[in-house]
């Protein structure tokens, strides 16, 4: 067995139940709430919620769902230099359009 | 759950399996994030048409299906709690609902295109010609993101089958239980998409 194999098994035997992913759910459907709540307070409130909420959302589904919480620094590594390099994409694209 | 090999089984590495669909995820990822930063990129060129555009999608639809998608991504985190606690009735049951939760999702989107492409609103329609550029940049977009999103459901509905059938006939179990976690972390992707559209089509457009 390799040392990366290890926390596989870690996890499997020593995984959550039905009742955590349950509270997720029931998390994510009350955050899902709240962001159609502050949409009604105007675009630039919703786009707060576009910017905080969905992030803490999808954050959730990763964490949680995805079983990202349970895996090695190498899974964790691969998703945080994904989505840091499409942050960087995203960051590049408003610094051109802001200064046109 | 195993990665050696005894001297019958195929050898196996279920962490490689499990990296390696991170590393497709992450394809994808990069995908969905370049249609997002185009997304980001012409609303903010045409914050008043997209306002107007999104006004005319039916949001309560939208809402109830990120219900619906959040519901299928639980049913396939409790499919693999169940499989990996060797409870393979309930494996079939939680896989079966996802199944049905997906034709609803898609059954929904496809009741609100009808309803759009009734109004004259999709790409080349003689109607929307008339409107101004911004909205027929944001009914462009609308329709190749949710489209592709729906493409990625019904892949997804195809794997999840794939996976309930092997399931039911025991040829996945506790033992190579990876084979639904890839597939699951395929649907939460899919989920995580649908999270970041419902916002940006339905309620901050």
């Amino acid at each position: 067995m390799t040392e990366q194999t290890k926390p596989m098994m870690e996890h499997s035997e020593g995984s959550p139940g039905y009742g955590t992913f349950v509270a997720v759910w029931a998390a994510l459907v009350v955050l899902t709430g709240l962001l159609v709540f502050v949409s009604h307070f105007g675009q630039k409130a919703a786009v707060w919620g576009l910017l905080t909420i969905t992030p803490l959302k999808a954050g959730f589904v990763f964490y949680f769902f995805m079983h990202l919480k349970y895996e090695g620094p190498l899974v964790k590594g691969v998703v945080f230099v994904a989505l840091g390099t499409l942050l960087i994409f995203f960051a590049l694209t408003y610094a051109d359009v802001a200064f046109r | 759950m195993s990665s050696q090999a005894s001297a019958h089984e195929e050898p196996r590495d279920d962490f490689g399996a499990k990296l390696g669909m991170w590393l497709f995820l992450v394809t994808e990822m990069i995908l969905f994030g370049g249609l997002f930063i185009g997304y980001s990129y012409m609303r903010s060129k045409y914050p008043a048409e997209f306002h107007h555009a999104g006004s005319e999608l039916n949001a309560t639809i939208g809402i109830l299906n990120t219900l619906v998608m959040l519901t299928s991504s639980l049913t396939v985190v409790l499919a693999i709690v169940s499989l990996q606690r060797g409870e393979k009735g309930k494996t079939v049951a939680f896989l079966g609902a996802t199944l049905l939760l997906a034709a609803l999702f898609l059954m929904d989107k496809g009741i609100e295109w009808r309803g759009e492409i009734g109004r004259g609103l999709y790409p080349d329609a003689p109607h929307l010609a008339t409107l101004p550029p911004g909205e027929q940049v944001f009914f462009g977009l609308y329709y190749t993101m949710t489209g592709l999103h729906g493409l990625h459901v019904l892949a997804g509905m195809g794997v999840l089958g794939w996976v309930l059938m092997r399931v039911a006939r025991g040829q996945i179990s506790r033992d190579n239980s990876v084979v639904l976690e890839n597939a699951g972390l395929y649907w939460h992707l899919v989920d995580v998409i649908w999270i970041f559209l419902l916002p940006l089509f339905y309620l901050a457009a």
